[in-house]
This record gives C-alpha cells, sequence and structure tokens, in this order.
C-alpha cells in the first residue's frame, strides 16, 4: 500500500480558512511526487464549504464531528488527529502554520513522535525527501532543513503557497466524536474591532512614528479602506499607545508577506524589516532620503506623509 | 507551589545576521546575546503569581545551553526568581531535544505551572512549550495575553488572528507568553546585587537524538535597489500605475 500524508485542515465559525485550501494543495503535490495517498482531516460542527477542499487535487475528507468541537480544543483535537494519524499510518503530516496549526502541530508531533519543521516557506522534494526552507532569526536567513524522524509533520507559511485549482471527485466520511477530551477548550471568540488582520491580510498600509499623533493615524486608516487592506504599525507606535499590539509588524510583532506592504513614515529598523521584507511589493514614504526602509522598498516617495497620503487615496479610490 | 520559568539566550534583535564559512550556522562575530524578549514576559508573569499566591511559592528559571547562557538566568534572578538551573550541553540540540530535556527537569522539580516566552527569536519555531506540555501530559496554552489563575482554575486569553481566545484548562499547565500579557518589571539594584550571590545549579541536559538536521543556511535573496518616484504627491499618479500595470497588486 502507498504511504499517507494527512493533510489537517482548519475551521473557524463553521466555515475552512484559505489556508487550508493552501494546506491541501501543498499535500497533494507533495503526494504526486512521492507517489503517497492523501487523506484530509477537518474538526469541528457544520462545515459549510467543506466540499470546496476537492478543487485543490485532494478526495478523501474525514470530518470529525460534535458540537462542542466547534471551537477549538488543544486537548481533543490533539487526541483525534493522532489517533486518526495512527489508525491510517499517517508517515506525513501537513497543515498551515497559523495560530492554530503552531499551537496544534507540536503537541500532535510529540504524541506520534514525528519530527516537526513548522512555518515551511518552500517545500520541495529531492531524492525521495521532502527538503524545506524556512526562514529564521525574522527573516534574516534562511534555513534548509529536513527531518529524520519516521512521520514527519510540516507546516506552511500562510500566503506563501498558491492553492493549484484541480477539481477532483469529493469523498466525504463523517465521524461522530463521542465525549471528547475538552480539558482544554476555547469557551468565547472575541473579535477585535479591526476589519483585518495583518497576519491574514493581502494588503497592508503601515504606519509608523512619522504620522506623528494617534489621531493622524486616520490617514492611514483612509488608504487602508481604500485598498481593502489591513492596518499595520512599527513598535514605535505600539509602545507610545498610539495603536494595539496585534497590528505590530516586525520580529516581536508577526511577520507578514502580503503581496503589498505600504510603509508610511516608517524609519525601516532592522526588526521591522525582519517582520515584512518578505512581502511581495513594498511601497515605502518617508522624508528621509536616507530612511534603511527605501532599501527593501520597490517603489518610494521620499517625501512627507501629510502631503501624499490624501493624494494616495484620493487616487485609489477612483479606480474602479 | 513551585513555578518554573524557561528562558533562552538569543541574538539581540538588532544584530546583523552573516553565515558561519561553515554555512550551516551564523557566524558568532561581533553577536550579542540577550534574554529572549518574549521571556522577560514568562518571567514577569511568574514573579507576580508567585506574589498573588503567596506562602511558600517559589519559582525556578531553567535553560538549555552552555556557560553563557548564566547570563541570561542571572537576568532573570535580578528580577526576583528565586533560584536557577543551567542544563548544560555543549551540543546544537533541536527544539525536540530541548523540550526533552526541559520536561525532564520540570519533572523532576515538581512544578506544576510553567512559564514560557511564546517563541525563540532565534529559529522562531514557537513549538517548544507546546512540546513540552505534550512530553509532560500537562495542559498548554499558547501566545497568551492575558492569565488568571484560581485554585486548580486557569482562564487565559490567547492571541491569535483577528481577536482573541477565551481558553479555559486546569493545573498543571504550560503558558506561552506573548508581547501585552504584563510589563516586565526592571531589575532593581539591590535585585542585581542579590542575584550575584544566588548560585545557579548546573547539570548535565538529557541528550535526545535530534529530530531535524540543518542541510544550510542562506541569507534571503537581496532585492534589487527600488525606485524613488519623487518627493511629494505629483508622484502618486505614477506610483497608483505601477503598482496596477507593473506589480498588479491592486
Ligand atoms: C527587542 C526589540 C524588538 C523590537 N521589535 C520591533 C518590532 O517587532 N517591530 C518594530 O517595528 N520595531 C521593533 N523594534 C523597534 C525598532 O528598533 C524601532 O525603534 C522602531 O521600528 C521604530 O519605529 P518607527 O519607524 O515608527 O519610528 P522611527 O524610527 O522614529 O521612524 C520614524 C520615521 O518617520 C519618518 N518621518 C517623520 N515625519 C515624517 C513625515 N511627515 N513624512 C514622512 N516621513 C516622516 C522619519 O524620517 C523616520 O524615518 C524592536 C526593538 C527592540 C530593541
Amino acid at each position: 500500500m502507498a504511504n499517507t500524508i494527512l493533510a489537517i485542515l482548519e475551521q473557524r465559525e463553521g466555515k475552512l480558512k484559505k489556508s487550508s485550501f493552501e494546506t491541501a494543495s501543498v499535500a497533494a503535490k507533495i503526494a504526486k511526487n512521492l507517489n503517497l495517498t492523501v487523506v484530509v482531516v477537518a474538526i469541528g460542527n457544520d462545515i459549510s464549504n467543506l466540499e470546496e477542499v476537492s478543487n485543490y487535487g485532494v478526495s478523501n475528507v474525514t470530518h470529525f464531528k460534535n458540537n462542542v468541537l466547534s471551537n477549538y480544543s488543544s486537548s481533543a483535537y490533539t487526541k483525534i488527529i493522532t489517533e486518526y494519524a495512527k489508525e491510517i499510518s499517517a508517515d506525513y503530516l501537513i497543515t498551515a502554520n497559523t495560530s492554530f496549526g503552531k499551537d496544534l502541530a507540536p503537541r500532535v508531533g510529540i504524541k506520534l513522535n514525528a519530527g516537526c519543521l513548522v512555518d515551511c516557506v518552500k517545500l520541495d522534494v529531492q531524492n525521495n525527501e521532502v527538503i524545506a526552507t524556512r526562514p529564521i532569526y525574522a527573516g534574516k536567513a534562511l534555513m534548509e532543513t529536513k527531518l529524520n524522524s519516521n512521520i514527519k509533520l510540516f507546516t506552511i507559511r500562510p500566503n506563501v503557497f498558491k492553492p493549484e485549482e484541480n477539481k477532483v471527485e469529493y469523498n466525504l466520511t463523517t465521524k461522530n466524536v463521542d465525549n471528547p477530551d475538552t480539558s482544554t477548550i476555547v469557551s468565547e471568540f472575541k473579535k477585535a474591532e479591526g476589519k483585518l488582520d495583518v497576519a491574514e491580510a493581502d494588503i497592508i498600509v503601515s504606519g509608523g512614528r512619522g504620522l506623528k499623533s494617534a489621531e493622524e493615524f486616520k490617514l492611514i486608516e483612509e488608504l487602508a479602506d481604500a485598498l481593502g487592506a489591513a492596518v499595520g504599525a512599527s513598535r514605535a507606535v505600539v509602545d507610545a499607545g498610539w495603536r494595539p499590539h496585534r497590528e505590530q509588524v516586525g520580529q516581536t510583532g508577526k511577520t507578514v508577506s502580503p503581496s503589498l506592504y505600504v510603509a508610511c513614515g516608517i524609519s525601516g529598523a532592522i526588526q521591522h524589516l525582519a517582520g515584512m521584507s518578505s512581502s511581495k511589493y513594498i511601497v515605502a514614504i518617508n522624508k528621509d532620503k536616507d530612511a534603511p526602509i527605501f532599501g527593501v522598498a520597490d517603489y518610494g516617495i521620499n517625501g512627507d506623509v501629510f502631503e501624499i497620503l490624501p493624494k494616495l487615496t484620493e487616487a485609489i479610490k477612483l479606480l474602479d | 507551589m513551585k513555578i518554573a520559568v524557561c528562558v533562552s539566550h538569543v541574538p539581540d534583535t538588532a544584530t546583523k545576521i552573516n553565515i558561519a564559512a561553515t554555512g550551516n550556522e551564523i557566524d558568532q562575530t561581533g553577536v550579542t546575546y540577550i534574554i529572549n524578549p518574549y521571556d522577560e514576559f514568562a518571567v514577569e508573569e511568574a514573579l507576580r503569581t508567585k506574589e498573588k499566591e503567596g506562602g511558600d511559592t517559589q519559582v525556578v528559571v531553567i535553560s538549555v545551553g552552555n556557560d553563557a547562557n548564566k547570563e541570561t538566568i542571572r537576568k532573570a534572578l535580578a528580577m526576583g526568581v528565586d533560584s536557577g538551573i543551567l542544563l548544560k550541553t555543549e551540543n546544537k540540540m533541536d527544539s525536540f531535544g530541548i523540550a526533552k530535556a526541559l520536561s525532564e527537569e520540570i519533572k523532576s522539580q515538581g512544578c506544576e505551572l510553567v512559564f514560557m516566552g511564546k517563541q525563540s527569536v532565534d529559529f522562531d519555531n514557537q513549538i517548544i512549550p507546546q512540546m513540552t506540555s505534550a512530553l509532560l501530559d500537562y495542559s498548554c496554552v499558547s501566545v497568551v495575553v492575558e492569565f488568571k489563575l484560581e485554585g486548580q482554575n486557569i482562564t487565559c486569553e490567547r492571541e491569535i488572528e483577528g481577536g482573541k481566545e477565551v481558553v479555559s484548562t486546569k493545573l498543571p499547565c504550560i503558558i506561552s507568553a506573548q508581547k501585552g500579557l504584563n510589563e516586565p518589571r526592571y531589575a532593581s539594584l539591590k535585585g542585581i546585587m542579590a542575584a550575584k550571590k544566588k548560585t545557579i545549579e548546573e547539570k548535565p541536559a538529557v541528550e535526545t537524538e535530534n529530530q531535524t538536521e540543518i542541510i544550510g543556511l542562506k541569507k534571503p535573496p537581496a532585492k534589487a535597489h527600488g525606485r524613488i518616484l519623487g518627493t511629494d504627491s505629483s508622484a502618486v499618479p505614477e506610483l497608483v500605475r505601477l503598482l496596477r500595470e507593473e506589480a498588479k497588486v491592486i
């Protein structure tokens, strides 16, 4: 029998997250290269868009169902995944490096005696082995690495692997879970007021100390609104209390790789660059022509944010 | 109760990282080390919990590494931690190895509550707290920004995409600390003096075979130098055009 790769999906509020399609698609690709069977697993109550996963080259879906499991429970989820991986003798496991995947994967790794390589930005198959590339030192270096354990677990950085469409048959197996171990469980989700989270956004508009005050940050918010982007911030601005910590980008904030990152009034300290320099396109607006942010920017305007931002927002709003 | 706090010794975040000639580690020239920034939140929360619990509650700091780690252990002692343990090794352990060494020590110390930083800012794995808990069969809540202990019951808030999860669990437990959990105290002069007198117990770390193998390190590809399009808003139309037609991101 062929070896197996188990792809772990993530649902939130009854819907698969976009990163789950990335997981499925990468699993399908590795399976093709290593001649593996893919099994996909999701845990939760009703999952409205579960079938969509079959658009990304994976057919066999197992849904562990119980209404208390609509919220994440590290104890229950670890047990279910571990037992299922043993049952199907999974040789590889893969999931997304989201808050969920980061929390769950290492626990499953220990229970299965599987090595873990997390936050991978590249997975290549060479001589029947998976070679992973992952950023270290907040992206100041890249490490090529592999696992020597029998069972191997990988988590992939969200937004890096493009899901490849490949519609296949959909075979769903639903298993009801009796008496899940909910000794550790999420009882409530407190949504943040902001619309989009920097970790999940495709476009981020970030502001730094150059914005001068919390009030002036509305210039950042307006541009973000016009672009459908998330608002980000430098640590200087978070420490000053102008913005909440969850918006901080950088070595002690979030590491992001959106397709577009607009840095306004941010100098580009090494700790900030570490969190955003892997963005696909970077725009910098700064009045200091020597600001290090220009060193990583694709396009820059060397001028005053208060003069430029309103005009930029206006121009974006005029686009169709 | 005995509380453990685990700390790692990492390159200063302002350090420029270069690759050593061997190709599979960083060049140590000019690299200064600090206590992992997230571990300061862990130390602070351990101390606050001790102050709240009172009685004979003790906090012990544990670090896996070599003699250099003593500096980081001393930093925690200066903040007010009672005693320190260095689990000594000259080997380069992976996260699994470190989790294994920590779990053995936590077990032998009988600590039922453990604080760690959510990640070490060197390898950025963010997995040791969860791994250690799985090895010990402890509960674990990661990326915590609010922590409350009442008897055996723990309620935490953990930061996730787009908000916070309220998590309930019980002791024994490992908490991984995120920025926002607290404001770490500065070590007082008295604390620094007292830390010099505290002994750091040294013992060999339990060694395990690494599960991961480093093939090589490299610098990320350097970005081609960008274009400065102008010095005021007259450059906006060109910027919008490039974003649309060249970058195709808007
Ligand atoms: C342990 C540690 C961890 C850290 N982690 C992080 C992290 O995760 N994220 C992070 O961001 N930082 C982090 N830092 C802090 C970092 O070193 C910088 O202090 C911080 O990023 C600076 O923020 P800033 O760019 O907003 O401010 P500044 O460096 O003060 O830069 C402000 C910029 O605005 C420009 N400016 C001013 N007025 C205008 C105007 N009218 N128009 C246009 N431009 C203008 C200036 O030219 C300047 O370049 C960390 C530091 C340490 C020690």
